[in-house]
């Protein structure tokens, strides 16, 4: 027992509320995603996966992860950089701004694209005429990722930096190193984690976002499906198991981020104490 | 007085200059085009899109769920908080990293798992059919996937805050003769309160706006079960822009409105800055 007054019987009765609540609530959701998936056997969760749509919706979602991923990584850095180790004017307004993708739904963040891009919309014919096509293709799912993922870096990396403070790169430069040494090798070893941190999350995000890419996307089976537009399909056409095999691998890579987010927790803190004891 | 303080640090107008275009590029601009979208409809126009009924019950509906399923969090996610952070139980760090779950799922995939589970079939929908339950397909089965994106939010606001409290402010009503309940009336939630309003006005900003998970539980009947996100899709799956751009106007405009509050509040009570994916 940690610390508290209250009384055992109240401690047993709040630790089992919490493991029922959970357990409704999180774990019965879990399991129920593998038990549907294998309800038919392995031989069709195989299948199902191996699939050229399913397959094609695999590639198509990771492309866009690893797409949104560098923007937004390097977004985050200059952001970071500029916000914490420099004052100026608007600083608050452009915090702000930065966080404005969480604020939005994810339906109003893809009809954006639409309404700039789309057929109708103030750009569109345009690019209909120069035979651009980004809403219903490629592009458009790009960006809509890119929208609803892009603070998660910069989110991560300022407040870091900021409780850093600047003096160690002061040093460097008076020593005489460039700027560019001064990021590669003082700040950039000092942000490592909060950097893959941040990535983690954008990449969770980049992964399963739907609202956003399933207003984009127009549901080209084998050109515009990401992998949880392919679930939704799926799952409409009352192909259950199937649906249920590819939202497993959903699962799994969901799973496998909270690992890599508890990994990365407990390696900075690691990191922070043995600071302090230096 | 000039625009940014002197430092010896290079890089400012490469790094800011970047921030700003790439911030533009991607988030400006786009929202420009829906307020210049709403700005070509009068006003008449824009009033008959943004308050038909049927767009007016997906309002009540969004809204009314939004705010059972943030109170249901509220009070599950201070218990949760509280034992994750007080008490030792086994698999206590499991079930603290198995919180996350729900930020960490795809929307679409929680929506397909808890429309099964809580179809009358289902593993927790069968029980509910003979009590004369329905879930799934109802407004309940909205809630329920509103309470599940929604859950991560208050626990981990909690959780910082209870770990924070002074063990010695508790020692010391007990000693002036407060009891238990006494001393967790007056004295512990009190201090915690800041933070539980915090975490309920986070976790209901979120499911005004969600999508995903509600879609397959909601059955989305127009006028009973169909949430306003969704509303707008079918808007423009049917080529009515401008209906689709009124309707999310106002769903942007009250969640400005939530998150300044919420940003007004935090810096009025001083509560920490919750962080959340």
């Amino acid at each position: 027992m940690k610390r508290g007054l209250e009384p055992q019987w109240v401690r047993w009765a709040l630790i089992g509320i919490t493991l029922l609540f959970l357990g409704l609530m999180l774990v019965v959701p879990l399991a129920a995603v593998f038990v549907e998936a294998l309800r038919k056997g392995m031989g069709v969760y195989l299948a199902s996966i191996r699939e050229p749509a399913a397959l094609s919706a695999i590639r198509l979602t990771l492309l866009t992860a690893a797409i949104a991923l560098p923007l937004n990584a390097v977004f985050g850095l200059c952001a970071a950089w500029a916000i914490a180790r420099f004052d100026f004017k608007g600083k608050g307004l452009l915090l702000t701004l930065i966080d404005l993708p969480f604020a939005i739904s994810p339906v109003i963040s893809g009809l954006i694209y639409v309404l700039l891009f789309g057929a109708q919309g103030a750009l569109g014919g345009w690019l209909a005429a120069h035979n651009v096509r980004i809403i219903f293709a490629l592009p458009g799912v790009v960006l809509a990722t890119v929208f609803v993922t892009f603070p998660f870096v910069a989110r991560e990396l300022i407040p870091l930096m900021q409780e850093q403070g600047g003096e160690e790169e002061q040093a460097a430069i008076t020593l005489g190193a460039s700027g560019w040494q001064t990021f590669t090798r003082v700040t950039l070893p000092k942000i490592r984690w909060g950097l893959l941190y941040g990535l983690i999350l954008c990449n969770a995000r980049a992964i399963g976002e739907f609202g956003a890419v399933s207003v984009v996307s127009g549901h080209v089976r084998g050109s515009t499906n990401t992998l949880p537009l392919h679930v939704e399909i799926l799952y409409n056409e009352y192909n259950f198991a199937a649906a249920f095999a590819a939202a497993s691998l959903l699962t799994i890579l969901a799973i496998l981020v909270i690992a890599a987010k508890n990994a990365v927790e407990w390696h900075r803190k690691r990191s922070r104490a043995a600071e302090e004891i230096a | 007085m000039s625009f940014r303080r002197y430092s010896i640090l290079p890089g400012f107008g490469i790094t800011l200059g970047y921030t700003v275009f790439y911030l533009s590029l991607v988030v400006i601009i786009p929202l420009g085009a829906l307020i210049l979208k709403s700005t070509s409809l009068s006003w008449d126009q824009f009033l008959a899109a943004a308050t038909a009924p049927r767009v007016v019950a997906s309002y009540r509906l969004t809204l009314l769920s939004s705010l059972a399923a943030a109170l249901v969090n509220a009070f599950f996610g201070f218990i949760v908080a509280w034992s994750l952070v007080r008490y030792d139980f086994p698999g206590r760090r499991i079930v603290d990293a198995l919180v996350d779950l729900p930020f960490a799922l795809p929307t679409a995939v929680s929506g397909i798992v808890l429309s099964t589970i809580y179809a009358k079939n289902g593993w927790i929908g069968q029980f509910l059919e003979p009590l004369g339950i329905r879930a799934a397909y109802s407004p309940l089965g909205i809630t329920i996937a509103l309470i599940f994106i929604g859950l991560p939010f208050v626990v981990r606001i909690m959780q910082p805050a209870i770990e924070e409290l002074d063990p010695e402010m508790e020692e010391a009503a007990g000693s002036l003769g407060a009891n238990g309940w006494q001393t967790f009336s007056r004295v512990i939630f009190p201090s915690l309160l800041p933070a539980l309003t915090t975490g309920f006005a986070l976790a209901f900003a979120r499911a005004l706006g969600e999508y995903g998970s509600v879609i397959f539980i909601a059955g989305n009947m127009p006028m009973k079960t169909e949430i306003t996100s969704l509303l707008i899709v079918t808007k423009l799956e049917q080529y009515d822009y401008a209906g689709a751009t009124a309707i999310a106007v106002v769903m942007l405009a009250a969640s400005f409105l939530l998150l300044l509050g919420i940003n007004l509040f935090q810096r009025h009570s001083g509560a920490r800055f919750g962080r959340t994916a």
